[in-house]
């Protein structure tokens, strides 16, 4: 393995707005990657240079211009493929993001796949773009919605789950790799086991997971994958959803519009090929290509080795926050089990407060529900303050973090 | 302003100690609110006696902006005629604390507690007042502070 620790200073000159200053003259330190994450020039350069030499739309025109933007578009589902090994290309299907991609499932798996009284399974970390997608499916289709419950360490209860498929009417269980809010990392092969055993399929949200550290969909097994770009180094607006082909197959189309169709009469249509089947309408080619080279470029550095790396700052940030008097940090200390978020509540500071005097100092932490409002209510608070990690953090600015936690600290008379 | 500048001396004393706060169990109205992007949730309850807030009192979870807000609304609107409660507006609220400048985020935060109370007041007023037009008004003015 490289030195980690010199070939991550060098990452930080590639990131050009880890440059500027904000505030009155103070550096800029950016500690809301679970939020989205700052491009690199490579990024920003493909972007460009997409605009400015080959722009065009993709799969119909016959001249070189769309030729070539029809080439470096379907580049980027070949390096989605390697980058979570997936064997079968026609598996991954563009979307704007997780979001896209999970109301997609329940929209166009959902709508045809679940009865009255059945039940989706969903757990109590869960992002909002899990819940409310299958509370609208639920409620349509008269079937239920459970959650798996979490314990005091920010960890899975999987004697729910158990409970649930005992009933034989669970049809789905969706769950998060990650947790936005506590970074607890899920027993994925725990779950998808059970849920093999009892015929159910599983769908996995991997937004969280796969900017971080080496996912492998094949091995994992579940049946639905979803991550976004810009939570990797990629532009907004650019997401992925993976399906098993077996159950792509029993699939109708999400949208209806132009790429997604073979051929169209006045009252009939036929589907196009998978994935272009569910890809309907011009997409968003530039990103696309965009979300091609942050995936070049994380995979140049190593997953295995940014792991490493927020495994060395989160280990860092956990220890030096624990010092600080007052301060409670939600979520599991195994580091093994927790990826590069931390969670925390500083005595009674509200989170706003907190966020805006670190703001102060150039720092931008992130403060709010963090559209995971079952889980505050399950941790029974309003609110948290949250910072996440990615490659361009160092030490230093997790001390300028502790830094200016004790002016908190002073300003509330802690 | 800088960011700090904001937290000064008042601002920690309401946030820290409440005035108003707590519930009235026989009210004659109660409205309760929250600020979907940032979980600020507020609740006021009212009496009202001879066209007057006799008393008002105010619940919730809230960062120190909210809390510091809400403290001095209750207070200002304590004993009030009905009528002058209607008429009072942000900058109220705001030039009280010295928040005039209060960055576009944060302004939700310190207005939540007076768009419960002009919510509270058109729903009390909708059930004992004729004139549905300017209890209209009011629910409009409501919708509408930021």
């Amino acid at each position: 393995m490289q030195s980690s620790q010199t070939s991550f200073e060098n990452i930080r000159k590639d990131f050009p707005i880890l440059k500027r200053t904000v505030r009155e003259n103070k550096d800029l330190v950016y500690l809301d990657n679970a939020s989205t994450t700052q491009k690199p020039n490579q990024v920003i350069d493909a972007i460009t240079d997409f605009y400015r030499n080959h722009n065009a739309n993709i799969h119909r025109a016959v001249y070189a211009l769309a030729e070539e933007a029809t080439e470096l578009y379907e580049q980027t589902r070949d390096k989605v493929a390697d980058l979570i090994n997936i064997k079968n290309r026609k598996e991954i299907i563009f979307v704007r993001g997780t979001t896209e991609a999970i109301n997609l499932v329940a929209y166009a798996w959902g709508r045809d796949h679940l009865k009255e009284s059945d039940i989706i399974v969903t757990t109590e970390y869960e992002h909002h773009s899990n819940i409310v997608p299958w509370q609208l499916l639920t409620k349509e289709k008269g079937a239920k919605l459970e959650y798996i419950g979490m314990d005091d360490d920010g960890e899975l209860i999987l004697d729910d789950l158990d409970k649930y498929l005992a009933t034989g009417k669970v049809k789905l269980v969706t769950f998060s790799l990650v947790s936005n809010v506590l970074g607890t990392i899920s027993d994925a092969e725990k779950i998808i086991s059970k849920c093999k055993a009892a015929g159910v399929l599983t769908l996995i949200d991997g937004a969280q997971a796969v900017p971080h550290m080496r996912v492998d969909v094949e091995k994992l097994g579940c049946d639905f994958f979803a991550f976004s770009g810009h939570k990797m180094l990629g532009p907004t607006g650019i997401g992925i959803l993976w399906v098993r082909t077996s159950v792509l197959e029993t699939m109708n189309p999400f949208q209806g519009g132009g790429d997604m169709i073979r051929e169209v009469h006045k009252y009939e249509t036929t589907w196009n090929d998978l994935p272009y089947k569910f890809e309907a309408g011009t997409p968003s080619i530039a990103d696309v290509v965009g979300f091609g080279a942050a995936i070049d470029y994380l995979l140049k550095i190593g997953m295995d080795n940014i792991r490493q790396h927020e495994i060395e700052l989160t280990s860092y940030a956990l220890e030096k926050l624990s010092s600080v008097k007052g301060l409670h940090i939600y979520g599991t200390r195994d580091i093994s089990k927790r990826g590069g978020v931390i969670s925390f509540n500083f005595a009674d500071v509200h989170p706003h407060d907190v966020a805006q005097i670190v703001d102060g100092e150039g720092i931008a932490i992130r403060s709010g529900h963090h559209c995971a409002q079952v889980l505050m209510e399950r941790l029974n608070v309003a609110a948290t303050s949250r910072v996440s990690f990615y490659i361009y953090n160092t030490k230093e600015e997790i001390d300028k973090l502790i830094n200016s936690l004790n002016k908190v600290a002073r300003i509330f008379k802690l | 302003m800088s960011n700090a500048d904001i937290y000064h001396e008042m601002i920690i004393d309401y946030s820290r100690n409440p005035i108003n706060y707590g519930k009235i169990e026989d009210h004659d109205v109660t409205f309760h609110d929250s600020n979907p992007l940032c979980g600020d949730s507020i609740d006021i309850d009212m009496k009202f006696n001879d066209n007057k807030v006799s008393d008002i009192k105010f619940h919730g979870k809230g960062c120190a902006i909210c809390m510091a807000c809400s403290s001095v609304l209750t207070e200002i609107v304590k004993g009030k005629e009905i009528d002058e409660v209607r008429n009072i507006s942000k900058n109220d609220i705001l030039s009280e604390l010295g928040l005039e400048h209060l960055q576009a985020v944060r302004i939700k935060c310190a207005l939540l507690s007076l768009k419960v109370l002009k919510s509270a007041l058109y729903s009390y007023l909708g059930k004992h007042l004729k004139d549905s037009q300017d209890v209209d008004t009011l629910k409009e003015e409501a919708a509408n502070l930021y």
